[in-house]
């Protein structure tokens, strides 16, 4: 369900469950929570008509703080369950949740598939570019150098995972980064993303306020792609921006028209009965 | 003494076709009025390489393998070498055999059998496009009574895709092959007990697979979701199921990894979908994280799998029950499930359709244990029975306000909202939780919910399928799933000569049922498990589990090799029931 106007107008506070969140003070989900509630109420989509799918992590805490339909699942599977769920359910709206641990190390291969099979549900990943909910590692997207890690403590050596990069590589066609200091910037994009036919992936740079403090500025740095930015459906040319553009640049990247993934479920047969038939001799 | 049945063994090296003509002489044999099955043996390679159709043709319904082979047909004599160990014969078994197609004397394995040329590859060459496996077909059904005409429907349709040449050809050879037959040894032709009376059809029967059968089950049940990564043994059950589930308005979904298959299904069922996947043992471990998740958030998912020899990739295309301790015990936490086995090809229908059942009625996982030897073996069976066991998921009808996902039902089982159910909104969650299903660590909480989810799977009524139990006597044989053929024919030719020995095949493995095991045990004075696993899971299971009689004993051994009846006859021997 893309919206529908013939429904009641809810409020925004109204999708939230009341469920008080185990996040800290100022952690940069709360405004993602807002963002979600803002996106599904100006979309007028119905709390029993949504899902929200997460796996571990504090960001995959989500579900429970919403009035929605929810799965709260293991670390790493969020985008497999959700997939499950929209192709059994193509009238639901479908929406997975999760970190950076949670989507590109742990739950990577089903990243990838995800962008490349195209089920028509969004994805929002809260990267803050550490493990918060263990205290303190490095995830996939931390820099190199990072040396508070206490698993790497001279650092990963590693280059970060670069997410919309992979996306697009991987046949996502709806690719969009927003700031979680922006709730209305970062609402509209979800709205966007909801109302795209297709799988949608909104990277919202959320800041762990508690392992990575630095990463209060993260409001002061990012700033909207310019005008000439807009979303293009060149992915050549995406890539290009993706990947010069220093992880900075908010709003929507990349946006294509391929088909959704939506295998049909109109029965062919009336009978059950009539199965026996291929096993009589 | 006529014969009933007579086991054939077809052996040829990769590319000779020895599992086309396999099938095509069991649909003959079925077609003739003949009940039978076909089973497979094949090393590692992906085509090519050695393989072995082992079929065995009776006049009533058979779920085991004899004890030795009456013909053998080595279609290349150098392939039989490899299956020594699979195809016990006797001085009596006859090797049909090509002088032309190798180095017979040194490539054809020592045995007791005696060995008659045919020269298939002569012959076939003979005919244009002509191949040594269809004389060999021919040839086979002249000599065990099958009609030279009945071959012919059987080749159109095998062959239909392949035109008018081949089907030409192939019948040239048939031919051939029929009339080398005259100068063979022919064996008696076995009565047809599928006739009610001669010439009056019998009941109806099938040719089906196990890996079908368990398909058939899981969609009479109500599966019309199912996502899976290719296996070995259980990749038909999937074939099957991907070509029928949309004739139903369902899906199968290939996912990228065992870890996206069953997290798919676990999504489909939560939005109300009936839902299963297939796999085999290296990819029942690497799900067993989620089956978890399915345990603790209450949704029913059925996985099947049809176990290979383990671990690792083990033997990848042959049988061994060696994935118990994995289904019982390999989740993490206190996750009661269920776990199930069925003892027969047809009995892939009945258990996987229960198992779906009983999954959806108490909103938990439910493991469906086949085997190799029963999932790629095609037998001709009686119809398997319609059942009533249907998905039946216990969602409310009304929701009223502060709707309680995880209630402390007396049953266990409380109703499951479904998205799009206005006023059911709640998180299915894998953390343990309240009964609204809000996240809690309080102990309280967990005990309540540990509680919960045993009591309503231990509560449950399953009637008398738990197990099959059949016979009288103070001696019995206990055992589970494939192993149940040859113990029933054990069991069955000991009672032709005047004993009495009582089966216990178990087809619910868990939850444990006590109460019943120990009505089933009343009076067993000597038990005999019979388990194909090399660290006698099975037997482990039942000690923990089960009181057992004193005097107690195990036959086991590792897949591949199957047991055969008279094996379990020797091993009852010294317990006085010897006639």
């Amino acid at each position: 369900m893309k919206g529908d106007t013939a429904c009641t107008l809810l409020q925004p506070k109204e999708y939230k469950s009341g469920v008080k969140p185990v996040w800290c003070p100022g952690c940069g989900d709360f405004g993602v929570l807002g963002s979600i509630t803002k996106a599904l109420s100006g979309l007028r989509i119905q709390p029993e008509n949504v899902a929200i799918v997460s796996g571990i992590g504090c960001s995959s805490r989500m579900p429970t703080y919403l009035n929605t339909y929810g799965f709260h699942g293991v670390h790493g599977r969020a985008l497999a369950l959700a997939t499950g769920l929209k192709v059994a359910r193509q009238d639901l709206t479908v929406i997975a949740t999760g970190g950076d641990g949670d989507g590109f190390s742990i739950g990577g291969n089903h990243f990838l598939h995800t962008c490349r099979r195209n089920p028509d549900m969004t994805y929002i990943v809260m990267d803050n570019q550490v493990y918060g909910m263990t205290k303190g590692q490095a995830s996939p997207t931390t820099d190199p150098n990072w040396v508070q890690g206490k698993l790497t403590p001279s650092g990963t050596g590693i280059n970060p995972f670069q997410p919309l990069v992979i996306a697009l590589a991987s046949g996502a066609n709806f690719i969009a980064r927003t700031s979680s200091s922006d709730s209305n910037g970062t609402a509209r994009v979800i709205m966007e993303a909801i109302r795209h036919p297709g799988f949608s992936m909104v990277q919202v740079l959320s800041p762990c306020v508690t392992f990575r403090p630095e990463q209060r500025e993260w409001k002061h740095m990012l700033i909207p792609a310019p005008a000439a930015m807009e979303a293009t459906s060149d992915p050549a040319l995406a890539a290009r921006r993706l990947l010069t553009d220093e992880g900075v640049y908010t709003g929507i990247l990349y946006q294509g028209d391929r088909p959704a993934y939506q295998p049909k479920h109109e029965p062919s047969i009336d009978n059950i009965a009539e199965l026996d038939e291929e096993f009589q001799i | 003494m006529s014969r009933k049945n007579l086991s054939i063994a077809l052996t040829g090296s990769g590319g000779s076709g020895v599992m086309t003509t396999g099938s095509m002489l069991l649909e003959a044999a079925a077609k003739a009025g003949w009940y039978g099955y076909m089973g497979r043996s094949a090393g590692p390679q992906i085509r090519g390489g050695e393989a072995a159709a082992l079929i065995r043709v009776a006049s009533e319904p058979i779920e085991s393998p004899d004890d030795s082979f009456d013909l053998v047909l080595a279609i290349e004599p150098g392939s039989m070498g490899r299956f020594v160990a699979e195809l016990p014969l006797r001085p009596d078994s006859l090797i049909i055999s090509d002088a032309e197609g190798g180095r017979r004397s040194s490539s054809l394995p020592e045995t007791p059998a005696q060995v008659v040329d045919l020269p298939m590859k002569k012959l076939a060459k003979t005919v244009k496009g002509g191949r040594p496996n269809m004389i060999a077909l021919g040839a086979v059904a002249k000599m065990i009574g099958l009609p030279e005409a009945s071959i012919y429907p059987i080749l159109e349709k095998t062959l239909k895709s392949k035109g008018a040449e081949a089907l030409e050809a192939s019948w040239a050879c048939v031919q051939k092959g029929f009339a080398a037959g005259h100068d063979l040894p022919e064996f008696e032709a076995l009565p047809i007990a599928s006739e009610s009376s001669p010439g009056e059809p019998g009941p109806e029967r099938w040719s089906i697979t196990g890996n079908e059968a368990a398909g058939l089950g899981a969609v009479r049940g109500g599966v019309r979701f199912v996502a899976a990564y290719p296996i070995t043994p259980a990749t038909e059950a999937l074939e099957w199921l991907a070509g029928t589930l949309p004739k139903l308005g369902g899906v199968l979904v290939q996912a990228e990894d065992e870890l996206s298959s069953i997290n798919q299904i676990i999504g489909a069922s939560f939005g109300g979908t009936p839902a299963l996947t297939a796999t085999s043992g290296p990819g029942l471990a690497l799900m067993t994280e989620s089956i978890g998740l399915a345990v603790c958030s209450e949704v029913p998912v059925v996985i099947l799998d049809v176990m290979r020899c383990g671990p690792s990739t083990g033997i990848a295309t042959k049988s061994e029950q060696s994935d118990l301790n994995i289904a019982l015990n390999g989740l993490h936490g206190d996750a009661p499930h269920l776990v199930l086995s069925p003892n027969s090809v047809s009995d892939c229908v009945f258990t996987t359709q229960w198992a779906v059942h009983l999954a959806e009625s108490m909103q938990t996982a439910a493991i469906v244990l086949s085997d190799q030897s029963l999932g790629q073996t095609r037998a001709i069976v009686d119809r398997p029975a319609d059942l009533a066991f249907l998905a039946k998921r216990l969602v409310p009808e009304q929701l009223e306000e502060n709707y309680l996902r995880y209630a402390v039902a007396v049953s266990g089982v409380s109703p499951m909202a479904i998205p799009g159910q206005k006023g059911g909104q709640h998180t299915a969650d894998g953390l343990e939780h309240t009964e609204a299903g809000t996240p809690s660590s309080l102990p309280e909480d967990h005990l309540a919910q540990l509680d919960k989810r045993e009591r309503k799977i231990n509560g449950f009524d399953y009637g008398q399928h738990w197990a099959d139990l059949e016979g009288v006597g103070d001696t019995a044989v206990i055992t589970w799933g494939s192993t149940t053929g040859p113990v029933r024919e054990a069991l069955s030719r000991l009672k032709g000569q005047g004993v009495d020995i009582r089966l216990i095949a178990i087809r619910l493995l868990a939850p444990e049922r006590p109460a019943d095991m120990a009505a089933a045990l009343k009076g067993i004075k000597r038990l005999l498990v019979v388990e194909q696993s090399h660290s006698k899971q099975f037997h482990r299971y039942l000690r923990a589990a089960y009181d057992l009689p004193a005097e107690t004993r195990v036959f086991n051994r590792p897949g591949p090799l199957p047991f055969r009846p008279q094996e379990i006859i020797e091993q009852l021997a010294d317990w006085g029931t010897k006639s």
